[in-house]
């Protein structure tokens, strides 16, 4: 029942987001927020198309296993996508390695995210962020306004009453909507087994060749990855709560090889999801402070 | 019974809002152990309880408000039990920040209100708590917290509970349920407190894992307001949107509001097969039997028991904005999916949140609740607040700055009401114009006072009548001694004056009538209204352009020595705007035209 009602919100939101919206995008990460969005918009608006595009913010050193996914969905749905880098950013020789995971990420997504809202002039960017993330995003509004250069304030959020959403804007401004604030990880994962929803199989546990940073499991997706003197990958069955750059996302080990497998984990959990997400420690307050700069 | 309870938590700041939710996610073990590292590391840096672990950093995510040791707006947070899964509104306790408490309080069916057993009832209680009662929650938790800092005293909580319960009867809540905690020490949140045998009731968690806070909103009619039409090609059309009440089924006969028109429920098509039925909450698509003409913000309701349809409204409003709310300013107002334009036409009075009282009011300034009459530009398909959330709360947001700075409970209709219908007339406009052989319409004069509308007005009219036109002059000054002699000079009389006005003028127009009209109508969007009711080519409208020294020069009655005195005030071009048209039909500029030159010059441009 609690799924049905989130769905039917979710549904709600979108439909509102794309009534409201001039030139409407769908922020699409390739990961399993993102696959439980698209899954919804395609209930929102059957039979009809998707109404508008995904975007991919690539910023070259996703998981080589995101890439084929992202394929897949293409051919099964017929979205259109478009996957945006920042150019400016691989001509300077930017890696994860070298500069940090903070200025990679201001630089290859945050930057990257505004360069592609700028240069199709969206208005309505829906997107996957949940309220049980972290800290300041169980403070986010549905639909969270973005000043000229999307900047994010705080104070000067909108009230949001009920399920009324107001999506008036004037032309340099944008909002960002997110239907599936009011879901949490285990939702995610019920709604997964119960739709039948196709997700990364990094989801899922496999013997894979990963070294040990930061106190924690980074994969060796390809041979970008600088090894340390005398370091050796070895195979440990571990999977991924969340994907993104794969230099920066940490595989806990798990046992967990099916859908069923990781809810019973997740309801079981000690850690919460973004644990294995190095950018959301890197500074205090860091993720507010990403936000306030324009991040998803 | 459900299994996602919505609830909020609110009081007077300090009363330990943050630090209860941070317990019972602690407790519930919803708080994973880096999330507890985190906290053991901000307790170190922002912590205010020594060296234990400081809960209410859990729930305080911005850095301001950790650096204020605030709560400064509205957090989300989500916990379950065995028995259910709760979506909590953690809101703030400061004054200004009502507005983001209204906000919690708009999606919760249960509210937690916070007292401190030392302070008891305090002004934010009692503001809370009439909030929580005007957006309709009808379940509230009394949390009597920090009961360790008054020893575990019975009398106290019994105290307390008793002046609340017969403070907020009026409040008409379907239950009101006491509970003596320590949030900081866990008493009487999760577990019963060994200190406070005295107490035989339930645990805060006890509690709402059992309240039935079950709407009876299936039983009612349908009310679905239409998002959108999706015509994905030319067979199919079905129309998007969420169920605000009722049940919906194929075959069942339904009206689309505010049109009228029938229909038939054909199908509920849905991504992997048509659902047999939809119930409240359920988005949905539906498709219909015929071709009919519909379009978001109609509301598709079961055919016999429509809503109510109405363009003027009696209303609580919540200010949520900066400036204040003043009447007779224009708003857009949303209510479900529909938007039109709005103004305020009254303020019947502003409520004291600490005894209900009705005070006198001009003005609602930032978190006053009032009473008011609101006049939209549009028929509304509509339904009492007290009756359903979605179809009568409603938002009114700023022309300008598109901010959200009211919330609207609708409480009735107005005047031309649901139940008052136009009556067709089986003699048409055409009829009328065919016998009068003549085209009606409407020449709106506008311009300072002193600038020659009415000698023009006049001078046109007998013209008219000597070309064997049937006419009327409505003159500003001639209007007030009769039907507006109630109004004085205010912006909101004012703007009531030009909608009553405009509102003759288009009957008479209807009548066949060329109508004369000289007023001053000062503001620019009180002229699109009056020009709104009429149809294209059907109104002139006529910019008397005389220059502000030339009209105080002529001064025909004295008007601008007073205003110029200061014994008249609100005098247009003196203390009081005039807005001049930036698209007239028709500019005279009388310092260089005569009278007669004048009223050629209308004359001939008339239909």
């Amino acid at each position: 029942m609690a799924l049905d009602a989130l769905e039917s919100e979710a549904i709600h939101i979108f439909r509102e987001a794309v009534a409201a919206a001039r030139n409407p995008v769908l922020m699409y990460s390739v990961g399993k927020d993102s696959s439980v969005l698209l899954h919804l918009a395609r209930k929102a608006f059957h039979p009809g198309p998707l109404p508008f595009p995904l975007l991919h913010i690539d910023t070259t050193f996703k998981f080589r296993d995101m890439y084929a996914h992202r394929a897949r969905m293409v051919t099964e749905t017929g979205a259109r996508v478009i996957a945006h880098t920042n150019q400016a950013g691989i001509a300077a020789g930017l890696s994860p390695f070298v500069h940090g995971s903070s200025h990679w990420t201001d630089v290859m997504k945050t930057e990257a995210l505004k360069q592609a809202l700028d240069a199709h002039a969206f208005d309505i960017a829906i997107g996957g962020a949940r309220r049980d993330e972290e800290a300041s995003r169980a403070k986010e509004r549905v639909c969270s306004f973005r000043a000229a250069g999307h900047r994010w304030d705080p104070k000067r959020q909108r009230p949001e009453l009920w399920d009324l959403y107001n999506l008036r804007m004037h032309d340099d401004e944008s909002v960002r909507v997110f239907p599936i604030s009011n879901w949490t990880e285990l939702d995610i994962w019920r709604y997964i087994e119960r739709e039948q929803i196709s997700v990364v199989p990094l989801y899922f546990a496999a013997l894979r060749p990963v070294v040990r940073r930061s106190g924690t499991w980074i994969m060796v997706d390809d041979d970008r990855l600088p090894l340390e003197p005398g370091e050796v990958p070895e195979q440990r069955l571990v999977r991924f709560r969340t994907l993104g750059c794969y230099p920066l996302s940490g595989a806990i080990e798990s046992p967990a090889a099916t859908v069923a497998d990781i809810i019973a984990e997740t309801a079981a959990a000690a850690a919460s999801e973004r644990q294995g997400r190095l950018i959301d420690s890197d500074q205090p307050a860091s993720m507010e402070k990403k936000k306030r700069e324009g991040y998803f | 019974m459900p299994d996602l309870l919505r609830l909020l938590t609110c009081g007077s700041v300090d009363d330990g809002k943050s630090t209860l939710l941070g317990r019972m996610l602690y407790e519930t073990r919803s708080i994973f152990e880096d999330q507890l590292s985190a906290l053991e590391r901000d307790t170190r840096r922002y912590g205010t309880q020594g060296e234990r672990l400081d809960l209410a950093l859990l729930v305080d995510g911005l850095q301001a408000e950790r650096e204020q040791g605030i709560t400064i707006d509205v957090a989300y947070r989500f916990f379950s039990t065995a028995r259910r899964r709760f979506i909590v509104a953690d809101t703030p306790g400061h004054e200004q920040y009502t507005r983001n408490m209204t906000t919690g309080a708009s999606t919760a069916d249960l509210a937690i209100i916070l007292v401190d057993a030392r302070k008891g009832l305090l002004t934010q209680t009692r503001r809370h708590t009439r909030i929580v009662a005007m957006m309709g929650i009808r379940h509230v938790v009394l949390a009597v917290n920090k009961m360790d800092l008054v020893g575990y005293d019975q009398g106290v909580f019994d105290a307390i509970a008793r002046e609340y319960a017969e403070w907020a009867t009026p409040c008409g809540f379907a239950e009101v349920v006491a509970l003596p905690l320590s949030a900081l020490e866990g008493d009487g949140v999760v577990e019963p407190s060994p200190h406070m045998p005295w107490f035989t009731g339930p645990t805060l968690l006890g509690h709402l894992e059992a309240v039935d806070v079950s709407a009876t909103a299936d039983t009612g009619p349908l009310r679905l307001p239409v998002q959108m039409v999706l015509r994905p090609d030319a067979d199919f059309r079905g129309f998007a949107g969420r169920v605000a009440a009722g049940v919906l089924r194929p075959g069942d006969p339904i009206t689309v509001l505010p049109s009228g028109v029938e229909a038939t429920v054909r199908a509920l098509p849905a991504f992997g097969g048509d659902r047999a039925e939809a119930r409240t909450g359920d988005s949905v698509l539906v498709q219909l039997d015929r071709e009919v003409d519909v379009s978001r913000g109609d509301v598709l309701t079961t055919a016999g028991a429509p809503t109510g349809v109405a363009d003027q409204f009696e209303a609580r409003v919540l200010w949520l904005g900066h400036a204040d709310l003043v009447a007779g300013r224009r708003y857009l107002f949303k209510l479900h999916t529909r938007e039109a334009r709005a103004t305020i036409t009254a303020i019947r009075h502003r409520v004291d949140l600490n005894t209900g009282a009705a005070l006198s009011a001009q003005h609602l300034a930032l978190n006053d609740i009032g009473v008011v009459t609101l006049s939209v530009s549009q028929p509304m398909p509509f339904e009492p607040y007290s009756t359903n959330r979605t179809m009568g709360g409603g938002v009114l947001i700023d022309p300008v700055t598109f901010d959200t700075v009211g919330a609207v409970l609708i409480d009735f209709a107005l005047r031309r009401s649901g139940n008052l219908h136009w009556h067709p007339s089986p003699i048409t406009r055409d009829d009328r114009r065919a016998l009068m052989q003549q085209r009606a319409c409407c020449v709106w004069f506008t311009g300072l006072s002193g600038s020659g509308k009415s000698t023009i007005a006049h001078a046109l009219e007998q013209r008219l009548h000597a070309d064997g036109r049937f006419t009327y002059v409505l003159d500003g000054d001639n209007v007030r001694h009769g039907l507006n002699r109630d109004l004085g000079f205010t912006e909101a009389a004012r703007v009531e004056n030009i909608r009553r006005v405009a509102e003759v003028a288009r009957l008479m127009v209807d009548a066949g009538l060329v109508v004369i009209v000289a007023f001053i109508s000062p503001f620019r969007a009180d002229r699109a209204m009056a020009r709104s009711l009429f149809a294209d080519g059907e109104f002139v409208e006529v910019f008397v352009d005389t220059p502000l020294d030339e009209c105080e020069r002529r001064d025909p009655k004295g008007l601008y020595q007073k205003a110029r005195a200061g014994t008249l005030p609100n005098f247009t071009g003196i203390d009081s705007p005039y807005e001049a048209p930036e698209a007239p039909e028709i500019r005279l500029e009388t310092t260089a035209m005569a009278v007669d030159a004048c009223v050629d010059c209308v004359r001939t441009r008339l239909p």
